[in-house]
């Protein structure tokens, strides 16, 4: 049995297809204007058609008709990070315009959440601003900021930031130097946040900033002594965690009817 | 299946009401009946009532009026407060418009100076309400409310004997019990109607400027939703979502309906329109004054240091409801709501062991889609 879990986020639409036991493909395409284009898309690519269950989870997951089932990015995140991390307790999401932090029970069930979903400080996209400010883009971010010494960003406005990064500079910092800067004000705002639900002891970091490893370590360091981990699969946790809650839901119906009942297919 | 055909006409009856008082509150000040204006629970309606006043809320629930507040007050206010403001700036609340007298509470630091600068355009009568429960602010409560009748005899050139005020406390105390009675159908679980059905009727009924008959006309509600439901009609099994937190009639209803949208039913409303406000006043009291103190300041708001009163009533409605789970709604720049978050997070989680979530709104429609997928992904978890 096959299990098509898509995650259509603000910035990109994510997915997986799982068999049960594992991941066995996953496909990734810019969200763009057309969310519901993407999700086909990404549907297509995935081979869709064959999937026995689809579910979708994100900002745009009521875009996809086929979907048998339509599951909150919370809850999505909260299970592909149990299935990813076996054992951890908390789950940070850095999403592209919005930022989670989801507390999990030992059987991986959320038990909280916070978001912070009115703000772009604190997102992704603050990362993308600065870097595009500075005459580069995200995913050099590693690379950048090799060997600098962060510099203090004040101001906790995106916007603000940004004005305050032009001034710095204008004063010749080192690009780099800012740069790092904002990771350190992104990574300390965001550590806060957690804590204000979570004591946790093993920190899953899901979301695209996680696969930076100068996040990683700057993040890490704010949550000490709280071990942080990720997986090569962080950026596509919500997509696993549909999948995965997708398979699971429609396992479970296939038991109580006695027959399986496959999903309808129109693609 | 026929209780949803059913109950929205009485409810719509009530909807009709609202806009008809309208009319109604000209129609008594062509009969020379004096208006008086209010914004919050903490007046004691029964003492301006007692001289025959016609008792009205103001308007103070909708985003229309925001921006014609903003030109004088900070954007960064309570919209409430704001949209409070911008009704009586404009004269788009009728209800302002007739009042003969406007009547506040220093209830929090954004209203006191709000109705300083309301009193610039507007008779306004402002009761200094201490923000603790003691003895103290007991006896300071109970004395503003005697300057508040004599300021009404000075000013309407009348007299309110205390007769007159006990008369209105035994209405009073019937239909709020009558309230409560309608609000406790949605005790039964499954529950019987939406919370949005319940929070409306006792939303509009604080709307009727006349007090005859209201309590038998409440318990006529509350005795057809017990018959539809003994019948065999209700919502359906739904996850039990108690509201707390600011004042979210009007447009903060959009978190109620994020709520029931997604697969809940708020059987509980604790807050100024729901249960908050709803304790019986002593009748046997013969300080009439005295015991409208009692009553009104233990009302549980965040505006009082500290808030035992809230908690208490919360947990004994967290039980009476059986509730699954507690959302807390905080209005935009409400600092004592927002500060008290973390103690009815605590208080919810840790002793009555349910999940528990806050969220911090204003009256605009632009975060409807983030709200519904955080209460979606409550209800998900519980």
């Amino acid at each position: 049995m096959l299990s098509l879990g898509i995650d259509s986020g603000s910035t990109a639409t994510k997915g997986v297809l799982f068999d049960g036991a594992q991941v066995i493909a996953c496909a990734a395409r810019p969200t763009s204007l057309h969310p519901d284009a993407a999700l086909r898309a990404l549907c297509a690519e995935l081979h869709g058609g064959e999937a026995d269950v689809i579910t979708t989870t994100g900002y745009g997951r009521h875009l996809l008709p086929e979907a048998r089932y339509k599951i909150t990015e919370i809850t999505c995140h909260g299970a592909g990070a149990a299935f990813l991390a076996p054992g951890c307790d908390t789950v940070i999401d850095i999403g592209g315009q919005d930022c989670k932090v989801i507390a999990l029970d030992r059987d991986g069930c959320v038990t909280d959440f916070l978001m912070n979903d009115k703000c772009a400080a604190g997102t992704g996209r603050f990362m993308q601003m600065t870097m595009g400010r500075v005459g580069s883009d995200i995913s050099q971010l590693d690379a950048f900021v090799d060997g600098c010494t962060p510099v203090a960003i004040n101001s906790m406005c995106t916007v603000f930031a940004e004005s305050e990064i032009v001034g710095l500079l204008a004063r010749q910092t080192a690009p780099g130097d800012i740069v790092l800067g904002c990771v350190h004000s992104i990574c300390r705002r965001t550590a806060v946040f957690a804590q204000r639900i979570s004591a946790g002891r093993t920190i899953f970091f899901s979301g695209g900033l996680a696969q930076s490893d100068v996040m990683r370590a700057v993040l890490g360091e704010y949550l000490s002594p709280a071990a942080l981990i990720t997986h090569p699969l962080a950026p596509f946790a919500g997509a696993v965690g549909a999948a995965v809650l997708g398979w699971q839901k429609y396992q479970r119906r296939r038991d109580t009817n006695g027959t399986e009942k496959r999903p309808a297919r129109n693609l | 299946m026929e209780l949803r055909k059913d109950l929205p006409e009485i409810f719509e009856e009530f909807a009709e009401t609202r806009k008809n008082s309208f009319l109604a509150i000209k129609k008594l000040k062509e009969a020379g009946v004096p208006v008086v204006g209010i914004y919050c629970t903490y007046l004691p309606r029964e003492i301006p009532n007692a001289m025959g006043a016609a008792v009205v809320g103001l308007c103070s629930v909708s985003d229309e009026t925001i921006p014609d507040a903003e030109k004088e007050l900070p954007r960064n206010l309570c919209p409430l407060i704001k949209s409070s403001y911008g009704f009586a700036r404009t004269d788009k609340c009728p209800f302002f418009y007739f009042s003969d007298l406007v009547v506040g509470e220093t209830t929090c630091d954004g209203k006191k100076k709000m109705y300083e600068m309301m009193a610039e355009y507007k008779p306004v009568h402002v009761v200094q309400l201490p923000n603790s429960q003691t003895e103290a602010g007991l006896r300071m409560y109970r004395q503003e409310l005697i300057d508040f009748k004599n300021l009404l005899e000075e000013r309407f050139e009348t007299t309110i004997p205390d007769e007159a005020v006990r008369a209105q406390i035994r209405i009073r105390n019937e239909i709020n019990a009558a309230l409560v009675r309608l609000q406790y159908t949605m005790a039964h679980n499954p529950a019987p109607v939406s919370g949005l059905d319940i929070i409306n009727t006792v939303y509009n009924i604080g709307f009727r400027v006349s007090t005859d008959g209201l309590a038998q006309e409440i318990d006529g509600i509350t005795a057809k939703i017990e018959q539809e439901y003994a019948a065999g009609h209700n919502t359906g099994d739904k996850k039990r979502i108690l509201l707390t937190g600011s004042p979210s009639g009007g447009a903060a209803l959009k978190v109620a309906r994020a709520i029931e949208e997604n697969g809940g039913v708020v059987v509980c409303f604790e807050n100024c329109t729901g249960m908050k406000p709803l304790d019986p006043v002593d009748e046997s009291n013969p300080d009439v004054y005295g015991a409208l103190a009692e009553k009104y300041l233990h009302i549980g708001c965040s505006c009082m240091s500290p808030n035992p009163s809230r908690m208490a009533l919360l947990e004994r409605l967290i039980d009476d409801f059986q509730v699954d789970g507690v959302v807390d709604l905080v209005l935009q720049a409400c600092h004592t709501y927002n500060v008290e978050t973390g103690m009815v997070r605590r208080l919810v989680r840790e002793k009555k062991h349910i999940p528990y979530t806050a969220v911090e709104t204003d009256y605009s429609q632009a975060d409807i889609e983030q709200l519904n997928t955080r209460m979606a992904a409550f209800l998900e978890m519980l």
